[in-house]
């Protein structure tokens, strides 16, 4: 492309030359990317893997206690399972890794002077969470199958709750007032919030505000009474409280699997099956088997997880993005042929077909540059704007940064381009002989 | 002015028309689909929760040092440190009245119970959301009794959500009333909610249920009032409260409740709360939508009409001489003017044809994903008037121009 300084130059001039429609294209091309990036960034960050790396390998299983075929339309089962089923899967520890999890909420009292106690968001799970979710430690590590099995009064805690209480420093060993028990802390673990918050789905309803503040053994958790958040029941536990919960047919406890491969995946549903079979003999399970053991991606798609309106303004957003991509195709179209007349003077001094459609490809991949510098700034604002109008919670997923905003710009220019392509085309098949006669 | 001419000339403007066909055609699918989203949202958005929403306030709060609830002890001593609470915020001026409330309409959280008119009923005959209160609630919440009586003090029981015992009287709304006996004998009869009989003494007209998650829309404003009074480390009040003293009596609120018992956890953000900032919050989403789609479209109505300028424009400076020469023939200013302005209508035409089918298309998509019911078609006329009107103003800029084409152009070589 030895011209090409010529043909930026021949470009440069003739945007200016008709300012008015140049305007209106650079506009509409930034009004209909702006749109778009905008709904794009919130729907692109409730619906990502949460967990990348893994996500293929880590599986829920889901047991259908209540033969909820019969009651709800779909026929899934619940997407918890009750203690006895959740201590059973634990037991028989057929997965690579495994974790029953749930929720607790219990008060931390600091040691520190000048600081109050308060309530903090946690979970009850297994030592084998930690590798499983590949949590990012920064100091010490998870407790032990030992620890599991004993109940001990062990606790990782999160970035935010360590600095609070112990100031950021490496806690590992000392001990902390958790519900009026002293607990050992193991470990510490940097800022971990996935979303969808994939490993408790039943309570969070996919999407979290702040992540995890600590946890604590599963096994430690129930010893210690400490009681869950939501709980699905057919039938109202007949003993009362939290060890009247235990007992009961509802459910309340999410569970996570690891099975590295599909032997591992095709095995464990063998089992689930076989232990739904032994369950409805033993006259706990009604109806036959309906289990499910889906991976994150297709749990997270079977729940419903990402809400269904940030799809509906992400599509409503694409099809402006259509519009305004036609739009632009017209007015590049009237504006490359409006100079005809220049391009049969070219043409007729010997300039070739294909130069002349070089020359304006590069214009039209201005108008798309200056249409993403507009739309870069409108996704920006609307960026900043979502917080205003959409759930916090989702809002503040969508991020302004450099890939969103490097994103913005190369849509806006590759879209601009296409839309140049048939216009290019005409203006490159003008007759010169033609247009100099009857000018 | 024949119509003849005006399709040739179209003829041979193939892309231009197509372009524009198309554009009004997208138009009109995505606009009518998004207007009757946003217009449902609306509508969803306004409906009434049955409670006296303005001087309505929430208090919700976890004592940090509370007693073990699953002993017999610990229970009445929540219960205790609850109607102390209940007591000190009566006696705060500003306030009417205060209940014992768990929950509250658009609140969020839900308990809910299946319902059945006999014990050896298999099937539940449907499902209600469970407000937990005491003999002041009916009055607090403003809810209008239409048949029966409201508890009586001595009726009300305390116990907590895992508690074995059940109270024998409920209030329900009149959605559960009529879901349960259509034909309109409710007042009285037993029910069995959770399989425990309980005996309806009251029907209020309307009880919207906390959730308004997609799991509980079949039974929006299905709703049973139970008297008791619910112990656990959190307890929630309700609050009647004189009009405008809303934040006053927050603040006071916030001030006697810590003063009783420092050891509690009561933060701003979903401790004390007004009604309005709750149902602000529920419809956060909706409204979001609303916002966002209504932009889009705003856009794309813009953009549209601004293509049709765009193009429209082109072709008067193209015809220039034309225009010209047609005008020195004869044709009269208004003329071109109509020239114009038909082929204008004759394409938006054709893009209200082809976007008709496009948006009953993109319609039953989105009915396959749930998203929206069947379109009406009121919605497909209007938006279809609505875009010929875009088109005909749009095109009047560049036409009028066109219009004031001298017919000494003619004469002149191009």
């Amino acid at each position: 492309m030895r011209h090409f300084p010529y043909y930026l130059q021949l470009a440069w001039r003739s945007l200016w030359r008709s300012p008015g429609l140049t305007m209106l294209m650079v506009v509409t091309i930034g009004f209909g990317v702006g749109a778009c990036m905008t709904t794009w960034s919130v729907f692109q960050a409730a619906s990502g893997d949460p967990i990348p790396d893994k996500s293929a390998r880590l599986f829920v299983p889901q047991m259908d206690i209540w033969r909820s075929a019969a009651r709800s339309a779909d026929g899934e089962p619940l997407d918890a399972l009750t203690y006895t089923d959740a201590v059973a899967l634990m037991r028989d520890h057929r997965a690579v890794r495994q974790s029953a999890v749930y929720p607790i909420a219990p008060s931390v009292f600091p040691d520190r002077a000048g600081q109050h106690p308060a309530t903090v968001g946690g979970y009850a799970v297994s030592g084998e969470f930690f590798p499983m979710v590949d949590m990012p430690f920064l100091y010490g590590q998870g407790w032990n199958a030992a620890d599991d099995a004993a109940a001990a009064p062990v606790v990782v805690l999160g970035r935010a709750l360590n600095d609070k209480v112990f100031g950021g420093v490496n806690s590992v060993g000392r001990s902390l007032d958790i519900g009026g028990r002293d607990y050992r802390v193991v470990g510490v673990v940097d800022d971990w919030n996935p979303q969808p918050a994939f490993y408790d789905v039943f309570d969070t309803g996919g999407y979290t505000h702040e992540g995890p503040a600590l946890f604590m053994p599963f096994t430690r958790a129930i010893a210690a009474n400490l009681a869950n958040g939501r709980t699905a029941c057919d039938l109202e536990p007949s003993a009362p409280g939290f060890p009247g919960l235990q007992q009961s047919d509802c459910a309340w406890i999410t569970y996570l699997a690891e099975l590295d491969t599909p032997a591992q995946v095709q095995a464990y549903r063998v089992y689930l099956d076989a232990y739904a079979a032994a369950q409805r003999r033993a006259g706990r399970f009604l109806g036959p088997p309906n289990n499910r053991l889906r991976d994150l991606p297709a749990f997270l798609d079977a729940e419903r997880v990402v809400p269904g309106d940030t799809r509906v303004s992400f599509l409503v957003a694409l099809g402006l993005l259509l519009v305004c991509l036609i739009n632009t195709v017209g007015l590049l179209l009237a504006k490359f042929l409006r100079r005809s007349g220049e391009i049969g003077v070219r043409r007729a001094l010997g300039a070739a077909r294909s130069a002349i459609y070089a020359q304006f490809i590069i214009e039209s991949a201005m108008v798309g540059l200056a249409g993403g510098a507009f739309g870069l700034l409108l996704t920006g604002l609307g960026v900043l704007g979502i917080g205003a109008v959409l759930q916090p919670r989702l809002a503040a997923l969508a991020r302004l940064d450099g890939r969103l905003l490097l994103a913005t710009l190369a849509v806006a220019v590759l879209c601009t381009v296409l839309a140049g392509l048939y216009p290019s085309f005409r203006a490159a098949r003008v007759q010169p002989a033609w247009q100099l006669k009857s000018d | 002015m024949t119509v003849h001419p005006m399709l040739r000339a179209l003829k041979r403007h193939k892309a231009g028309v197509a372009l524009i066909v198309l554009q009004v055609a997208l138009t009109l699918a995505i606009v009518c689909n998004a207007v009757f989203l946003i217009a449902q949202r609306i509508e969803r958005l306004q409906r009434p929760t049955g409670v006296a929403e303005d001087g309505l306030v929430r208090i919700s709060q976890t004592w940090l040092d509370a007693p073990d609830a699953d002993t017999p002890a610990g229970v009445e001593k929540l219960d205790a440190m609850q109607r102390a609470d209940l007591e000190a915020l009566r006696r705060l001026p500003g306030v009417i009245d205060v209940a014992a409330s768990d929950s509250m309409p658009l609140q969020g959280a839900v308990w809910s119970g299946d319902l059945r008119l006999t014990a050896t009923q298999k099937a539940a005959s449907g499902q209600a959301a469970l407000y937990y209160g005491d003999d002041h609630l009916l009055r607090v919440f403003g809810l209008q009794l239409v048949a029966g009586r409201n508890f009586a003090p001595t009726e009300i029981g305390h116990q907590t959500i895992r508690g074995t015992g059940f109270p024998s009287v409920c209030i329900v709304s009149r959605a559960v009333a009529e879901r349960l006996f259509p034909e309109g004998s409710a007042l009285g009869r037993t029910i069995f909610l959770n399989l425990h009989p309980v005996t309806i003494v009251g029907i209020v007209a309307r009880l919207q249920t906390p959730t308004l998650a997609e799991w509980g829309r079949d039974w929006a404003y299905d709703s049973i009032v139970l008297p008791v009074r619910l112990d656990g480390a959190t307890a929630s009040y309700a609050l009647r409260v004189q009009p405008g003293q809303e934040q006053a009596v927050i603040h006071a609120a916030r001030a006697v409740l810590f003063a009783l018992d420092p050891l509690r956890e009561m933060p701003e953000t979903w401790g004390t709360q007004t009604m309005r900032e709750i149902r602000f919050k529920a419809y956060r989403g909706d409204r979001g939508t609303v916002v966002v789609l209504g932009i889009v479209c705003l856009i794309l109505l813009v953009v549209t009409a601004a293509g049709i300028v765009g193009l429209t424009s082109f072709w008067v400076g193209q015809r220039h001489r034309q225009i010209g020469i047609r005008r020195a023939l004869g044709a009269r200013q208004v003329d071109i003017l109509r020239y114009f302005q038909g082929e204008n209508l004759a394409m938006a035409a054709g893009g209200v044809l082809l976007g008709s089918v496009l948006a009953v298309a993109l319609n039953l998509w989105l009915m396959t994903h749930g998203a929206i019911p069947r379109l009406p078609s009121i919605y497909l006329l209007a938006g279809a008037g609505a875009l010929l009107a875009i088109g005909q103003v749009a095109a009047y800029v560049p036409a009028r121009r066109a219009s004031r084409v001298p017919p000494v152009v003619a004469t002149r070589s191009a």
